[in-house]
């Protein structure tokens, strides 16, 4: 069995979706970058990325890997938010015939998967439709 | 004063229908929903549990409080379902609202009661002046055994209130606690379900701690039933609730907009901090309010809050209770509902 | 650089090879493009191989396959680029003959896929995704080829229909390949009816889990002419990659890392899509081939989905894509694939192809793709 270091050095993104930006173009990356793809500035800091923003693509999972089996059928979509980072993530608590492209979506806490009968629960953020 | 300061609920989407568990169980679903006057209850979802639903009332009432996560002193979750046996739901709270790491967080079990518990500790934090901000939540998703009479009840919601002192939207006038070893209800260790006494819970369970917390707090703040506009008791189902009201002289004004459990359920450690959400959405600046909750085992925490005149700025920064009590909501049939719930028994 | 030749094949019959195992595979298939070539020993090997670690729990592969090859001590390597393995290992040993270091160079790629169950071969092939950013919110391989197909019918409105003709396409020409796994046809219909996977992606826009090897033999071409065999020159080879999760793609219809392999090889070879007879393209997912047309320049962005529904990439049209059958009917095994691309170039340029033959044919393109597109190794192949 992996040690629940895998899951715990990503809590802050998973938990609080901690992004960072480049000082020189500006540029935002979640998850964060060491360096800048776009100017090869080494110079990033620690920010904060929107809570909302739309679907840009979707898809319907009905075949899922094992950790996911129970959750299947389940909504995943490419969401660009506010500010323009794209990520992606399950989209939740909305029926499937309400899916579309530039759907309102935000982010919301949930279980992702659980490892096993006794390994640990894997948390992060999902999408819900923002009414 | 010391108080409240910000408040949030969360309530999931899914609901069941009485007559949609009475119909696998045989039961009479009529006498049901006016026995326990209730009509639905709500289920997590899979990926729900106590720990998500914690970070996101906590979420809706770091909105109306409008402070930095990271002046939180106090993280308390009180639930019955604490998602792992050991390892602290707290931990989780207090990493995904951004409250670590010098905070101090514990997670409270007293059946029912656990989340006015971690208000109690929070609150009394706050008033030492050991903490700035404390944070206790009730939360839950309880289960019932199958066709136990408390699969019609065992729902799943949570509230978040973060105490402090400066920006109170309600200031707690005065706190109280009553309790005595009752064996009414409980769950043994590895045990996947309750067991519960029956009529036993009632009278000298329910009744006797809720009437002894109510009457001992109005006594010692020198306060009447007609002194309230509202009161929220805990609610394991529909009626205990206005019977206790009767008792101790309350009218059904007084205790309806708080009453949250004929389309709610019994949300366990949620069930009476739910029903203050509610209240707290309604109120106006002036307005007293006594919580009493309920924890089988058994025992009351009291709370006489005075609402201020900030109310008003803060109710609608984050979602209304009966808001998540009625919008987007999806009915289970059985099936479903027993798939969610872990009830069907698997190959590995 | 040195001129460089392929001048032998192998690949057996791909499915579910339930009584071979990885080695039994490889060294039947290895033997083979040995056989072919004529050649009476190998300089150095390279294996294309995804993930033998996850469906079979062998490592260190390279040296195994040389071992049972009987080649050992000559070096042997194996290359990893989640489904462009195949396609790099190639790249590689070309590379190795072109640069002079060796003569004479196996390649070859191969997967043994079935001894794990459905569950684990969906883990297996999703850790060419980002497993922290997109495995972890339940993703899988359909699903990313989906995201990617919707994106796509949304921008340019190509539709499902379209989807479907490129399996029944494929369906077609690997019903004239016996070395397919599946050599059947399939209608219209029975795509648009078949299981959903990954919504708008059904099981026949997918390509299978599937157990093969492929291999082939390349020299410089002064020595293949001494060998008297028949010669098809590797002219381009083109390298590249892209982000590895989708989202952090600027255009998710877009793919970019094959646009900038295939610029390298036509530079190279010194042709343009134009020039290409045949092509054997990454056809995982239905929706993968439209993608990979765009983005080699064989047709204009968002014109692949009308190309196949009239019938141009079929055998007779006039941009032929995946005589073959592609992974589609042929099979995938993973990091097979890249290889048997080649193999059937070469087929092609030889004339050996039979029923599927595109009459002809003088210069072929393969396009090996790994992940949802992060890497991919293209090879343009002219007749000797």
């Amino acid at each position: 069995m992996s040690t629940p270091s895998r899951y715990w050095r990503e809590i802050p993104q998973r938990y609080r979706l901690e992004a960072n930006s480049c000082t020189k173009c500006k540029q935002k990356f979640f998850p964060p970058r060491l360096i800048c793809p776009e100017c090869g500035s080494r110079d990033l800091v620690k920010t904060k990325i929107a809570e909302k923003g739309k679907v840009i693509s979707y898809t319907i999972i009905r075949v899922p890997p094992s950790q996911f089996k129970d959750q299947a059928p389940y909504a995943v979509g490419v969401i660009e938010l506010d500010d323009g980072v794209k990520l992606m993530g399950q989209i939740v608590d909305c029926d499937f015939e309400d899916l579309k492209l530039g759907k309102r979506v935000k982010i919301e806490f949930r279980k992702l998967f659980k490892k096993g009968h006794s390994g640990i629960l894997c948390y992060g953020y999902k999408f819900v439709p923002d009414s | 004063m010391e108080g409240i300061v910000g408040y949030g609920a969360y309530i999931p989407r899914n609901r069941i229908k009485v007559e949609e568990i009475a119909k696998v169980w045989g039961a009479d679903a009529p006498s049901y929903k006016k026995g326990l006057i209730l009509e639905e209850k709500s289920v997590p979802s899979p990926d729900q549990d106590t720990i998500t639903m914690s970070v996101e009332a906590s979420k809706n009432a770091l909105k109306r409080a409008g402070i930095d996560p990271i002046d939180i002193g106090a993280v308390y979750v009180g639930s019955e379902s604490h998602p792992y046996a050991v390892k602290p739901s707290g931990t989780v709270l207090a990493e995904a609202l951004g409250a670590t790491p010098e905070v101090h967080t514990a997670d409270f079990e007293f059946a029912c009661k656990a989340g006015t518990e971690g208000m109690f500790v929070a609150l009394n934090l706050v008033k030492a002046g050991i903490v700035t901000y404390g944070l206790g939540v009730g939360a839950d998703t309880s289960q019932g055994a199958p066709g136990d009479a408390l699969e019609y009840s065992a729902a799943a919601g949570a509230a978040a209130f973060i105490f402090g002192r400066d920006k109170v939207v309600a200031e707690v006038l005065d706190t109280y606690a009553y309790m005595t070893d009752t064996p009414d209800f409980w769950r043994r260790e590895y045990e996947y379900y309750p067991q519960h006494g029956g009529r036993f819970t009632g009278e000298p369970a329910y009744f006797k701690h809720v009437i002894g917390a109510a009457k001992g707090i109005m006594n010692k703040a020198g306060m009447q039933a007609g002194d309230f506009n509202y009161v929220v008791f805990h609610q394991p189902n529909g009626k205990f609730p206005f019977r206790a009201g009767k008792i101790l002289g309350f009218s059904r004004q007084q205790i309806e907009p708080g009453w949250l459990v004929n389309k709610l359920g019994n949300t366990y450690s949620g069930s009476s901090p739910l029903g203050l959400t509610a209240t707290l959405d309604i109120a106006k600046p002036g307005d007293n309010i006594l919580l009493v909750s309920y924890g089988s085992g058994a025992g009351s925490d009291a709370f006489i809050l005075k609402v201020t005149s900030r109310i008003d700025a803060v109710r609608n920064l984050a979602p209304l209770t009966r808001e998540l009590l009625n919008n987007n909501k999806k009915y289970l049939e059985y099936g479903e509902y027993a798939k969610f719930r872990e009830k069907i028994r698997k190959a590995d | 650089m040195r001129e460089v030749a392929v001048i032998g094949i192998g690949m057996t019959k791909w499915g579910e090879l339930w009584n071979k195992s990885l080695r039994d595979i490889y060294v039947e298939t290895a033997l083979m493009a040995i056989d072919d070539s004529g050649v009476d020993h190998i300089d150095s090997m390279y294996v294309g191989c995804m993930s033998s670690g996850i469906f079979v729990g062998q490592e260190h592969i390279a040296s195994l396959l040389a071992d049972y090859l009987g080649c050992a001590p000559v070096p042997s390597t194996r290359v990893e680029t989640a489904c462009a393995s195949g396609g790099l290992a190639l790249r590689l040993g070309f590379m190795e003959v072109a640069s002079g270091m060796s003569d004479i160079v196996l390649v070859s790629g191969i997967e043994k896929m079935t001894d794990v169950g459905g569950d684990e071969a969906t883990y297996a092939l999703g850790t060419a995704a980002d497993q922290e950013y997109e495995c972890y919110n339940g993703i899988t391989f359909p699903g990313l080829y989906a995201l990617i197909a919707v994106a796509h019918m949304d921008k340019y409105g190509t539709t499902r229909k379209q989807l479907a003709e490129v399996a029944v396409k494929n369906h077609r020409n690997g019903s004239m390949n016996p070395l397919a796994q599946f050599p059947f046809e399939v209608t219209l219909d029975d795509v648009l009816h078949s299981v959903k996977v990954a919504d708008p992606l059904r099981i026949l826009d997918c390509s299978p889990i599937t157990d093969g090897a492929a291999a082939a033999i390349i020299c410089p071409v002064e020595i293949a002419k001494k060998l008297n065999k028949p010669i098809v020159k590797i002219t381009g080879s083109g390298h590249a990659t892209d982000a590895i999760a989708i989202s952090q793609r600027k255009d998710m219809t877009w793919l970019e890392s094959t646009y900038q392999a295939g610029k390298s090889a036509y530079a190279m070879a010194g042709k343009s899509p134009g020039d290409i007879d045949v092509f054997e393209v990454h056809d995982c997912f239905t929706i993968a081939e439209l993608c990979v047309m765009e983005a080699l320049g064989i047709v204009d962005k968002g014109k692949s989905g009308e190309a196949v529904e009239r019938g141009r990439t079929a055998l007779e049209g006039d941009i032929p894509v995946n005589p073959s059958g592609g992974l589609k009917s042929k099979g995938h095994p993973v990091g097979a694939t890249g290889i048997a691309q080649a193999v059937e170039i070469v087929k092609q340029l030889r004339e050996e192809s039979g029923k599927r033959q595109i009459k002809g044919a003088r210069i072929g393109l393969t396009q090996n793709m790994g992940g949802s597109g992060a890497s991919t190794v293209v090879h343009i192949f002219e007749r000797g």
